[in-house]
C-alpha cells in the first residue's frame, strides 16, 4: 500500500453512498427477482436516488413495491405516484385492505387499532404472489437495538422469519446472495447510515420529500405524550380532543401509529438542525409500535416484519 | 444533559467529514462495553429515551450506578445470558469525524466475529486491563488485527483508576505493546491510558493522568490519517454489472459498473480485461450524471471502454503493466466460521470480488494455535480455526496477495449444500 497524499477526498456520505450502490448492484446480479420497497418515506426516497446512481442510464433491474396500509398520509401517496411517474419505473401496490377483504388478516378495532402489524402478511403474500426473492428496504442499524446486529443481507426462511443466531457472516464487501427456492432475503443498503446521514444526503442531493416532513399546521390529538394526526383512520377516546398545532413527521408510517413532533422547521436545513439537536431517537419519539415491549422490534422481525 | 451544537451539522464541512471504521476487541472484563457506552455518552450520542432505558435497567439489575455498558445491549438472548454473541454495528459522530464501530465479542470462541468486524476496519481498538497488562487475549487480538491488514491499532489501556492512575505500570505495558506491534509488522500502533468507567481520558482529558500528554482516546480516533491507506498503486476494477439500456436515447451505451478495488482510474488509461486478456483503453470514468477526472479505491462508478469487447460480471479491468495473477491455485489463510468442520478434499463455492467459482480444499497445511502462536499440523478445519490452506480452483480467480490489496486478496467460502458462508480467506500467494 502506498502512503502518498490522497488524490480525492471522500466524505462519509461519499463512502456510504458507494457502499449502498455496490450492495444494490450485488442484489440485482445475484438474486433472481428482487423488488425495492418504496413507501414515499425519506429512507426509501434515498434508495431510489441510489438506484438511479447504480443503474442509470439503464432501467432499474427490479420493480418498486409499496405495502399500502390504506391508512397513509395522503401527501405520501401523492408523492409516491408522482415520483414513480417521473422515474418511469414499475410500481406494484400490495394492499393491506385486500388482505383484510380476503380474510388473510383480521383488522384490529378500537382507538388503539393499527394496521402496522398486518403489513407483514401482506408483504409476505405479495412476495410469494409475484415470486420476489429479495426485498430491498431502507432500514438502518441506528433505528433500533436489534437492528444493530442484523446483516445487510438478512435471510428469511420459508415463513419469512429472521433467526438472529443463524446469520451469515459478512466480510469485506463480499455478500453471499445464494438462497434456495422459497427462501427470501431482505437487503438493507443503507444499514450503516444514521438519520442524520440521511438528512445530510437529502440536502446534498436536493431530494424532494413529501410535505409532511416539514412543519405545517394540522389537526392533532395527544396520546401517551405523542401527537397523532386526527383522521378518519384513528378512533379517539372521548378525552382526546383534537386541536390545531404546528408539527412535522419524522417517518411516514401508518397514520394510526406515526406521531408528529411540534416544530416550526420548514426547510431541510432547519429540520437537520432540529434532528442534530434532538434528544430522543427517531423511533422512540414517534413510533408507537416499538413501545409495546422492550423487545418489540425483535419479536416482529422474527415473524417476518421488515 | 447537554445537547450537540446543531449548527455544526449544517455546514459543508460537516457533510464532508470522513468515515472511520473501527473494530473494538476485548471482553466484558476489559470494560469494552463501558468504553463504548462512555464514547457514545460523552460525545452526546445518547438520546433521552435510551438513557432512560439504561437508568431503569441499571436500577432493576441493582448495578448501583448508571451502567453505560447497557447502551450496547443487543438481542434478548444476549441480555438474558449476559453475553455477547454477535458483531454489533454502531454509529456516532463528532464535529470532525463520522465513526462506524463494529463491536466484536472478545472470547476465544468468537474469533470469527472479530475477523468479520476487522475485515472492513481502518482502526482496531484493542482493550487491556491495566492491572493485568498484555495477556494472551491481547496478543490474539493484535495478531488477528495485523492478519486482517488493519493499518492502525489503538491499545486502550483501561482501568487506570485501579492502578491509582500511576504512570509506571502503563509505561511497562506500553513497552511490551510496542514490541508486540513491531513483531507483527503493524504500521501504526499507539497505547493510550484511560479509565472508561469514571470517564478519564476517553473523550475528556483527565487531571488524574496529568503525566500523559498523548491526547485523549477520542482525539486519537479523530486524527488518525486514513485516506493514505487506500491502495492507489494497483489499478483493479471488478465488473459488477453491465449497463446496456439499448434505448433510443442510449442506443450504443455500454457501461461497466463496479466499485474501484485499487488504483486511480482516468479516461485514456490502458486496460487489460481479465481473464480474457484483451486490451483497450478507458473511454470515460463516470457516475450516472457526470464524468469524473479520476476515481479511487472505494468509489462506485461506471467505466466505459474504447472498444466493444465482450466484458461480463466477474471480469476484472486492470493495469496491463501490473495485472493480478489469473489463479487456479491459492495458498491462503482461512478463518473457518462454521460449526460443521471441513476435511481435506472438501468442495466449496468461492466468492472473490464479483466472481464465483468452486474450489477443492487440497490441503490444510497448519492451524494456528492461538494460545502459543505456533502453527501446528492439522488435517481439517474446525470452527474459529485460523489455518493455512491450499485451494485448487475450478475456474480462474484474479487475485493479489491480501497484503497488497484487501479487496482483490480476500474471498469467502460457501457451503453449496446449505448456502451458508463458512469461511473467510486471505490470499498469501497464487499460481496459474
Amino acid at each position: 500500500m502506498t502512503s502518498k497524499a490522497p488524490l480525492v477526498h471522500l466524505s462519509h456520505l461519499d463512502v456510504l453512498e458507494a457502499e449502498a450502490i455496490h450492495i444494490m448492484r450485488e442484489v440485482a446480479a445475484e438474486l433472481e427477482r428482487p423488488v425495492l420497497l418504496f413507501s414515499g418515506g425519506k429512507d426509501s426516497i434515498v434508495l431510489l436516488r441510489l438506484a438511479e446512481k447504480a443503474f442509470r442510464p439503464g432501467r432499474f433491474p427490479f420493480p418498486l413495491m409499496h405495502v399500502d396500509t390504506g391508512h397513509n398520509f395522503p401527501e405520501a401517496i401523492e408523492y409516491r405516484d408522482r415520483r414513480v411517474g417521473e422515474l418511469g419505473e414499475r410500481l406494484v401496490v400490495a394492499s393491506v385492505q385486500e388482505s383484510i377483504d380476503r380474510g388473510r388478516v383480521v383488522e384490529q378495532t378500537g382507538p388503539r387499532a393499527s394496521r402496522n402489524q398486518l403489513q407483514t402478511t401482506t408483504l409476505l403474500d405479495a412476495m410469494t404472489e409475484h415470486g420476489f426473492d429479495a426485498a430491498i428496504g431502507g432500514a438502518r442499524r441506528d433505528e433500533e437495538r436489534s437492528r444493530a446486529k442484523e446483516r445487510i443481507f438478512s435471510f428469511r426462511d420459508d415463513f419469512g422469519q429472521w433467526d438472529p443466531r443463524a446469520q451469515r457472516p459478512e466480510l469485506w464487501n463480499l455478500y453471499n446472495g445464494r438462497i434456495r427456492k422459497g427462501e427470501q432475503v431482505r437487503v438493507f443498503p443503507i444499514s450503516n447510515w444514521t438519520e442524520l446521514d440521511v438528512w445530510q444526503y437529502v440536502a446534498r442531493e436536493e431530494l424532494e420529500l413529501p410535505a409532511i416532513y416539514f412543519a405545517h399546521e394540522r389537526e392533532v390529538f395527544e396520546r401517551d405524550g405523542m401527537l397523532y394526526a386526527a383522521s378518519e383512520f384513528v378512533e379517539r377516546y372521548p378525552t382526546e380532543e383534537p386541536f390545531s398545532e404546528w408539527v412535522r413527521f419524522r417517518t411516514v408510517g401508518d397514520m394510526s401509529c406515526t406521531g408528529g413532533v411540534r416544530s416550526r422547521a420548514e426547510t431541510i436545513a432547519e429540520v437537520v438542525g432540529e434532528i442534530a439537536a434532538t434528544r430522543i431517537t427517531e423511533r422512540g419519539e414517534t413510533r408507537a409500535d416499538d413501545k409495546v415491549s422492550e423487545a418489540a422490534m425483535e419479536d416482529r422481525k422474527r415473524l417476518g416484519y421488515f | 444533559m447537554e445537547t450537540l451544537d446543531h449548527a455544526a451539522f449544517l455546514t459543508d464541512e460537516a457533510a464532508a467529514t470522513e468515515l472511520l471504521r473501527l473494530v473494538t476487541c476485548g471482553s466484558v472484563d476489559d470494560g469494552k462495553s463501558t468504553l463504548i457506552g462512555r464514547l457514545l455518552f460523552d460525545t452526546k450520542q445518547v438520546m433521552a429515551d435510551q438513557l432512560e432505558h439504561v437508568e431503569e435497567t441499571s436500577e432493576r439489575r441493582g448495578d448501583g450506578y448508571v451502567n453505560l455498558a447497557l447502551l450496547t445491549d443487543g438481542l434478548r438472548a444476549e441480555r438474558e445470558q449476559g453475553i455477547t454473541i454477535d458483531v454489533a454495528y454502531r454509529s456516532f459522530v463528532t464535529p470532525s469525524r463520522r465513526f462506524q464501530l463494529a463491536d466484536a465479542p472478545g472470547h476465544v470462541q468468537y474469533t470469527r466475529n472479530m475477523v468479520t468486524g476487522a475485515s472492513t476496519a481502518d482502526v482496531a481498538v484493542v482493550l487491556l486491563d491495566a492491572r493485568h497488562g498484555v495477556i494472551e487475549q491481547t496478543r490474539r487480538h493484535t495478531y488477528i488485527a495485523a492478519m486482517l491488514g488493519i493499518p492502525h491499532i489503538v491499545f486502550a489501556v483501561n482501568k487506570m483508576d485501579l492502578v491509582d492512575f500511576d504512570e509506571s505500570p502503563f509505561r511497562a505495558i506500553e513497552t511490551e505493546l510496542t514490541e508486540l506491534a513491531s513483531r507483527l509488522d503493524v504500521r501504526d500502533a499507539l497505547a493510550i491510558p484511560i479509565a472508561a468507567l469514571p470517564g478519564d481520558n476517553v473523550v475528556d482529558p483527565s487531571e488524574r493522568l496529568s503525566w500523559w500528554d498523548g491526547g485523549t482516546f477520542l482525539e486519537r480516533l479523530e486524527t488518525i490519517a486514513i485516506a493514505g491507506d487506500r491502495d492507489a498503486a494497483h489499478r483493479r476494477f471488478p465488473v459488477q454489472w453491465v449497463i446496456r439500456p439499448m434505448s433510443d436515447e442510449h442506443h450504443d451505451f455500454r457501461g461497466y459498473a463496479g466499485q474501484v478495488a485499487g488504483g486511480e482510474w482516468r479516461a485514456g488509461d490502458e486496460v487489460v480485461v481479465l481473464p480474457s486478456g484483451r486490451t483497450t483503453t478507458v473511454a470515460a470514468v463516470e457516475t450516472h450524471d457526470r464524468a469524473l477526472d479520476v476515481a479511487v479505491q472505494g468509489q462506485s462508478v461506471v467505466i466505459r471502454l474504447a472498444d466493444a469487447l465482450d466484458v461480463a460480471r466477474g471480469d476484472m479491468l486492470c493495469d496491463p503493466a501490473d495485472a493480478p495473477v489469473v489463479a487456479r491455485e491459492l495458498e491462503a489463510i482461512v478463518c473457518w466460521m462454521s460449526e460443521r468442520p471441513a476435511a481435506n478434499g472438501a468442495r466449496l463455492a468461492v466468492k472473490h470480488t464479483t466472481r464465483w467459482t468452486r474450489a477443492i480444499l487440497d490441503e490444510v497445511c497448519s492451524v494456528l494455535d492461538v494460545e502459543k502462536f505456533e502453527q501446528v499440523p492439522a488435517d481439517g478445519l474446525a470452527l474459529n480455526d485460523l489455518a493455512r490452506v491450499r485451494l485448487r480452483l475450478a475456474g480462474p480467480l484474479l487475485v493479489d496477495p491480501y497484503s497488497v490489496n484487501r479487496q482483490t486478496g480476500s474471498f469467502v467460502l460457501v457451503d453449496e449444500a446449505t448456502n451458508e458462508t463458512v469461511g473467510a480467506g486471505m490470499v498469501l500467494s497464487a499460481a496459474p
